[in-house]
């Protein structure tokens, strides 16, 4: 489902994926690990369309296109999402408003009818369960004076909504107090299908406990120096990186 | 530049009325018009050294010849306009077609009691004794160049008079329409509001413009706010691209007066928009609601004065704009605090979003204060949209034009939601939504 091959990109004139090659396959669950720096929210911005990452060689094909040749809503039509790390607060527009202009954008691109208030409301309703998300929030202005957690709630219902093929989630479990992380966590479990594809990137072995991932990769310096089944993540939680920076020097 | 000669023609207007007898009246009247022709006659058009208006040039509106409306083209107005006009047509309203009023057009039938609204014409023609004590006494011809222009021709207009206690559920519409004429028109319509100790009233003046249609709009409103009164005044301008407007609202308010004044103006070639208030009593409570948005090569500039006379009055200001293309905009909101009045409490902000490179604001805040104990604060912010949130939303599947259009909406809505009229609101809501598409 997806490929990513020798990726390179920079910004600015600092480099910071310095060639990734990575393999995804439908309904496959990875874990992206690495110290800070090592490249790892650089590749979930690159993979969404972030302007301000220049791509400077390789390629990424996605369900069999060249996904770095699509504008970034084409990437979100097409499937793919991106679960921010510090979502954005955007006042004067309300959750609702917000993600059923979303989705019925994303339904269009896919040749499906647009959903109308009323439709939407009860697919949004079934879907908040998912992460124990009150009614409330869904009024008020999107993510503005929402708590930590509730940002990163936000971020899964709207995964929950708009139903992509692969996602990328970007630290979800940083600032989250453990009650938190346990909601989140199963919220994404509740998501994952033979269909979907997700890219779990986090600092900490923590989330991997609640989210189990099929394989896992540890990214250093702009490039994946270890990769291997969840046993990996122990051996990080042991050892810290520090002993994956030599590996790192090896494939240079 | 602005030459001396641009006033002739309005003083050579003013004489062939008064030999003709077309504007007849009173005497106190008389004397109202004789001040502002006077006062115009000294003044002229303002220039972009007088300080108020610096970044204003008027010589679009002194350069342009206008003729007096005489009635023609009143078929186009139907209902097409009032739903343009954002109004409901259910509740009471008054229509101006070119400053003339049409009684076709307007709805004063089966009115509350305790509210009298009608032409202003008719009121002085019959020796209404409010009308003559008021008319004149908030907008002052001296210093004020186009209260004194629409002073000296003043006609007709619109009288909103509030007994004491009275309120009103539904809200007054008054709409005044600028259309073709054989030649630009020129219509200067005068409001007055009178709001008695205690009453409640939502006012709604509505200016709007043929479009492609070059014409002069000089308005002037005084509102005298009694004791205890609580009152919302709305104005909305839709000019066209060739329309010039310039409007005035002189308010005073009595203790324990709350009075909240918004001003939309959403398009025009050149717009002034004056909001003067004076807090004449303790406890006086204002609140300026102001959105502009202006594209192309439009000129929209607010000026505000509050003015604190009395103690523990607060003022509450938050006007928005919105400029794209080459459009100017100007704000410019003063604040005198004046000696006894203490406990003051006045805050401004002014808000400004570019969307283009070429769009240019100037905002001024003055505040000048001499008294000790009051809390004053001001701020004002230029800004383009933030490319985080639109590559949130574009990463949400909307295109780069609907993040664009969502974002400025969501900048422009907090002063939508100030609206206390749910009808506004929601028509605001859905022209600011198909405006913002477009842009």
């Amino acid at each position: 489902m997806l490929d990513i091959k020798n990726l390179r990109a920079k910004v600015g004139d600092k480099e910071i994926l310095r060639g990734i090659d990575l393999h995804v396959g439908a309904g496959e669950v990875h874990a992206l690990m690495g110290p800070n720096g090592s490249g790892k929210s650089t590749l979930a911005h690159v993979l969404s369309g972030r302007e301000a990452y220049e791509v400077t060689a390789g390629t990424v094909t996605y369900q069999g296109k060249d996904l770095l040749a699509m504008a970034p809503e084409i990437r979100a039509r097409e499937g793919v999402f991106l679960a921010f790390q510090y979502p954005v607060e955007i006042p004067g527009v309300s959750t609702t408003y917000f993600l059923k202009a979303a989705l019925n954008a994303v339904r269009k691109h896919r040749g499906l009818e647009e959903l109308d208030a009323m439709e939407f409301l009860s697919l949004i309703k079934d879907k908040m369960s998912l992460v124990e998300m009150s009614q409330t929030l869904l009024n008020r202005p999107l993510n503005e004076g929402f708590s930590g957690g509730e940002k990163k709630r936000n971020e899964i219902l709207q995964m929950a909504v708009l139903d992509p093929i692969l996602a990328l989630l970007d630290e979800t479990d940083s600032g989250l107090d453990i009650d938190a992380l346990r909601v989140i966590a199963g919220g994404v479990n509740a998501l994952r299908s033979p269909n979907r594809a997700m890219i779990v990137i986090t600092h900490y072995q923590r989330l991997l406990d609640y989210i189990v991932p099929d394989f896992i990769h540890v990214l250093y310096n702009g490039r994946i120096v270890k990769s291997g089944t969840k046993e990996l993540a122990f051996e990080l939680e042991s050892k810290g990186y520090d002993w994956l920076k030599g590996e790192g020097a090896t494939a240079l | 530049m602005l030459s001396a000669e641009s006033k002739e023609p309005y003083i050579a207007a003013f004489k062939q009325l008064r030999v003709g007898g077309a504007l007849p009246g009173p005497a106190w009247l008389e004397q109202l018009r004789q001040a502002g022709i006077t006062s115009f006659e000294a003044m002229g058009f303002p220039t972009l050294k007088n300080e108020d208006w610096k970044y204003t040039n008027v010589e679009p509106i002194a350069a342009q010849s206008f003729a007096q409306a005489n009635g023609e083209a009143k078929s186009i107005v139907g209902a097409e306009v009032f739903s343009r006009a954002l109004i409901e047509t259910d509740a009471p309203r008054l229509t101006f077609i070119n400053g003339i009023y049409s009684a076709a057009l307007s709805n004063v039938s089966s009115l509350p009691q305790g509210l009298r609204l009608g032409p202003l014409a008719e009121f002085i023609d019959q020796g209404d004794t409010a009308v003559a004590a008021q008319l004149g006494q908030l907008a002052r011809p001296e210093q004020q160049h186009f209260v004194a222009l629409n002073s000296a021709f003043l006609g007709d207009g619109a009288m909103v008079s509030l007994a004491p206690g009275c309120r009103l559920e539904r809200p007054i519409y008054l709409l005044f329409v600028s259309t073709s004429g054989a030649r630009p028109v020129i219509s200067q319509p005068r409001i007055l509001l009178l709001l008695g100790a205690g009453s409640e009233a939502k006012i709604v003046e509505s200016y709007l413009g043929e479009s492609g249609t070059a014409y002069f709009c000089n308005a002037v409103t005084e509102l005298v706010g009694a004791e205890d009164a609580s009152i919302e005044h709305y104005r909305l301008q839709q000019d066209s691209d060739r329309g010039f407007h310039v409007g005035t609202l002189a308010a005073s308010l009595a203790r324990g007066c709350h009075l909240t004044a918004h001003t939309v103006t959403l398009s025009g070639a050149l717009v002034r928009n004056n909001v003067r208030m004076l807090l004449n009593g303790a406890g006086a409570a204002c609140v300026l609601n102001g959105l502009y948005l202006a594209d192309g090569k439009q000129h929209v500039d607010n000026y505000t004065l509050i003015e604190h006379v009395s103690p523990r009055a607060s003022s509450l200001e938050l006007y928005k704009g919105v400029l794209g293309g080459a459009a100017h905009g100007v704000f410019n909101g003063k604040i005198i605090v004046h000696k006894d009045a203490q406990k003051s409490d006045a805050r401004q902000t002014n808000k400004n979003l570019l969307l283009s490179d070429s769009a240019v604001i100037n905002t001024k805040p003055q505040l000048e204060i001499h008294a000790d104990d009051v809390k004053c604060s001001h701020g004002s912010t230029i800004g383009q949209l933030d490319a985080d949130a639109i590559f949130y939303l574009r990463s949400r599947g909307l295109d780069v034009a609907a993040a664009r259009s969502l974002l400025s909406f969501a900048f422009a809505s907090d002063v939508v939601r100030r609206l206390g009229i749910e009808h506004l609101r929601q028509r605001l809501d859905e022209y600011l939504v198909g405006r913002f598409g477009a842009w």
